[in-house]
């Protein structure tokens, strides 16, 4: 039963990537679950949602040490989350760096490795430069579409599932961005696999 | 034609009421409920509002219900704390058409103040309680609610929690489905009218009903059980189910659904069969106490914490010993601990992220002002609670919602007394915000002028109640269906109860903001400032002009800093503005006295 994980920093649209990927996944005949955070953590918090999917899922919760991928929106945020990944799993790193309010006022430091010790925990770890990605497909708000492209690559969905998923959670005017995005995402997966 | 679809339990929640023919709803919009009404608002047969608060809410679906028609009220657990008053004489009265209250709790705060159970408020008031552990639940207990309501004239609990409510899942959803309810009214008052006299007549009613509330329970189809290993049985409800059947899919399972009353015959017979029980529950020993109370010996909270979300890791590491000494099968998920503790490790010595005002919140610049003029501040619950982080600290104390007025006026009263804290009377704020003021505000306005306490009560109005997704209010002159509808005037009603000195701000001028505050702070009676302008997450001009830091003219003084916006860092010694977050509202430059900060568009 594959399991995803979503981090990243509250506004970054997690949520909507947690969405499309779990209707991606029900569109290509999966049970599925997903667990998402709303509220406070959404004002640039730290924030987590997950996508299970496979004949019958139970909890929403990803058991720790279990999960298949991790998509991380921001480093840190990847780092922090890289536990629940199980030994073989695939991290999806957009390698953006948001500092947090303690680093931007001086009172901690910003992991500068964060990168190599997600590499290091991770069973296989794809580099996707999403923001650069987004741009290029049009708009930052796209960011997300760029990691799930390269997801993809890796899961067994069709791909008619994926574009009726963005489709229809993608807000109309950003459709065709995040199609753009999404593909920029999978031939960079492609490349990695 | 039934079609699979994914779900968030508020939503599976909206869609079972709708379809079990609900014509009115009522809620004030708190995380994780919020989107019960939000989805019930896209159906154009129901009438839905957003209250002015949590017992506004049930109060109108009160009057609906004994009007004949069937009602929803939607609230987060302390909303429920608000509503209480209603919510425990009504069980008293009784409903006519079925009434559901659904109240989603949060355990682990994600987003609240407090952990509190809300299944204790169906014990308190005597009222039947459901609980869905996955959408698909959600929606046929809604309907079922409906039913248990009108047949037992009871109003209904639907407990959710935020696993619940913020968890999709597949649901086969029937399009076309809805069943229309309309019953007759007719006055009776020793049943709807509490005087002593009739309540007296109408408690014994209630106590029997609950007997054959527990009856029905026995039967109840979605009370199950699923029998596996003999040797291992566990009691559990809500969305703690799912995580006992991924941590022990093989265990005998006796799935809650309906929790009060609890079906007492159907427990003593699920536990018989066990050398030893387990009640797997969040927050409080709620089940676990009741079985102990049948004389059930049972291991539950002795094992499994008392706060926080539960989740499969929880629940297999805290049974995990007992159950092998049963005899059963251990878990099967389970990180090598070793691995585990290095994990947590790891990540405990990390940068926390806490969440803060997003860059151009409005509210950054009234605390920043306020911060300056040396006051004590009693606060409230929004975005604006987050300036209680450096490098704000903007507020001294806060409860709940509305009750930064009636603390500001204590610790006035308090500090006026005082001689180790004299210096601080007169130099007291009470602050809220629009949506807030709303919701509870407006009575300690009124006793602020009353007894005359010289206060000031700061009004953070963005135009919107944010926090919770921007949902209109009495204040924004639209309805929940988007229809315009009168605004409130908050300075009209501040002068009409009577505060003589009222003003409004524009918080992102920071000089003239600091000002008033100094002013109002100074005067010897009850004031009200008004800090005003549209909350910056929802209202985004089409073009935005970010600011820019010329790291020539900065000489790293850091004043800027002391904003604590989002979008300005120290790169290389220097100020640094993320331009992709930057909203341009010019309060850095303010501070700025080199003039290093300017419009992208300038330099
Ligand atoms: S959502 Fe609005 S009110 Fe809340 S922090 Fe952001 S700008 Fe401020
Ligand atoms: S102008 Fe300055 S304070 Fe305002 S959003 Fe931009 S960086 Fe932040």
């Amino acid at each position: 039963m594959p399991d995803a994980v979503l981090a990243g920093v509250g506004g970054q649209g997690t949520v909507l990537s947690t969405r499309v990927l779990a209707e991606a996944a029900l569109l290509s005949g999966y049970d599925v679950k997903t667990s998402e955070v709303h509220g406070m953590a959404q004002r640039g918090g730290s924030v987590t949602s997950a996508v299970r999917w496979g004949e019958k899922v139970f909890s929403p919760l990803v058991p720790r040490g279990t999960a298949d991928f991790m998509l991380a929106f921001e480093m840190l945020e990847g780092l922090r989350e890289v536990g629940c990944l199980a030994p073989h799993g695939i991290a999806i790193v957009n390698p953006y760096r948001m500092d947090p309010l303690p680093v931007l006022r001086g009172d901690a430091v910003y992991p500068e490795d964060a990168l190599e010790r997600i590499m290091e925990r991770a069973g296989k770890t794809v580099i996707v430069p999403a923001r650069e990605l987004a741009l290029e497909a049009g708009s930052l708000r796209a960011m997300g579409s760029c990691l799930l492209g390269a997801l993809s690559v890796f899961v067994d969905f069709p791909e008619e599932a994926w574009r009726k998923a963005i489709e229809e959670f993608c807000p109309t005017e950003y459709v065709d961005v995040n199609l753009k995005a999404f593909d920029l995402g999978k031939r960079l997966g492609a490349s990695e696999r | 034609m039934k079609r699979k679809v994914l779900l968030s339990g508020n939503e599976a929640v909206a869609l079972g009421a709708y379809q079990a023919g609900v014509a009115v709803a009522a809620a004030y919009p708190g995380t994780p409920s919020t989107q019960i009404l939000e989805e019930m608002s896209k159906f154009p047969e129901v009438y839905c509002e957003w209250s002015s608060n949590e017992k506004v809410a049930l109060e109108v679906a009160i009057g609906a219900a004994l009007g004949g028609k069937r009602s929803l009220a939607a609230m987060k657990h302390v909303g429920l704390n608000v509503a209480a008053d209603s919510w425990m004489t009504l069980t008293y009265i009784g409903v006519n058409a079925g009434l559901v209250l659904a109240v989603a709790d949060d355990p682990g705060m994600h987003s609240s103040q407090n952990e509190q159970d809300t299944r204790y408020y169906a014990l308190m008031a005597k009222a039947p309680m459901l609980e869905p552990s996955d959408s698909q639940e959600a929606l046929e207990l809604v309907k079922e609610a409906f039913h248990i309501s009108e047949r037992f004239d009871l109003p209904v609990l639907l407990r959710l929690e935020t696993r619940i409510s913020h968890s999709r899942t597949v649901v086969e959803v029937e399009d076309g489905v809805r069943e229309e309810v309309d019953l007759p009214y007719s006055k009776d008052a020793v049943k709807r009218v509490m005087v002593p006299a009739h309540a007296r007549l109408r408690h014994p009613v209630l106590l029997s009903k609950l007997e054959e509330l527990r009856r029905f329970g026995e039967s109840f189809a979605y009370n199950r059980v699923e029998m596996g290993d003999p040797r291992v049985g566990i009691v559990t409800s809500g969305v703690c189910y799912q995580y006992v059947r991924e941590a022990f899919p093989e265990a005998s399972v006796l799935k809650l659904t309906m929790t009060h009353p609890l079906p007492e015959r159907l427990l003593r017979d699920f536990c018989s069969r066990f050398r030893r029980v387990y009640v797997v529950e969040e927050l409080e020993p709620f089940l676990e106490n009741s079985l102990k109370a049948m004389g059930i010996d049972a291991v539950g909270k002795s094992r499994i914490p008392r706060m926080g979300e539960l989740n499969p890791d929880i629940v297999a590491e805290a049974l995990r010993e007992l159950v092998e000494l049963d005899g059963g099968k251990p878990p099967k998920l389970w990180p090598s601990a070793a691995a585990e503790d290095k994990a947590t490790e790891d990540k405990a010595e990390l940068p926390p992220r806490p969440p803060v005002m997003c860059p151009g919140c409005p509210h950054r610049g009234l605390f920043f002002a306020l911060g300056r003029a040396r006051a004590t501040v009693s606060g409230d619950i929004g975005c604006y609670t987050l300036s209680v982080l450096p490098p704000l600290n903007g507020i001294d104390c806060q409860v709940c919602m509305g009750a930064g007025i009636g603390l500001a006026l204590g610790l006035e009263r308090a500090f006026s007394q005082s001689e180790l804290n004299a210096e601080r009377a007169g130099r007291v704020v009470g602050l809220l915000g629009d949506s807030t003021f709303i919701h509870a505000g407006i009575p300690a306005l009124i006793d602020m002028v009353y007894n005359k306490t010289p206060v000031t009560v700061v009004i953070l109005d963005n135009r919107t109640t944010a926090m919770t997704g921007f949902q209109d209010h009495p204040g924004t002159g639209r309805t929940i269906k988007g229809e315009e509808t009168h605004a409130l005037d908050l300075e009209a009603l501040s002068l009409a109860v009577g505060v003589r000195r009222v003003r409004v701000v524009d918080p992102w001028r920071l000089e003239e903001t600091e000002e008033v505050l100094r002013e109002e702070l100074a005067a010897s009676e009850p004031s009200v400032v008004i800090s005003r302008r549209g909350c910056s997450l929802r209202e985004r001009p089409e073009k935005v002009v970010p600011f820019w830091v010329d790291p020539d003219d900065c000489d790293s003084c850091w004043r800027c800093m002391r904003l604590g916006c989002p979008a300005l860092s120290r790169r290389d010694e220097k100020a640094w503005i993320d331009g992709d977050l930057c909203r341009g509202c010019s309060m850095c430059a303010q501070l700025c006295r080199k003039e290093a900060i300017e419009e992208v568009e300038h330099a």
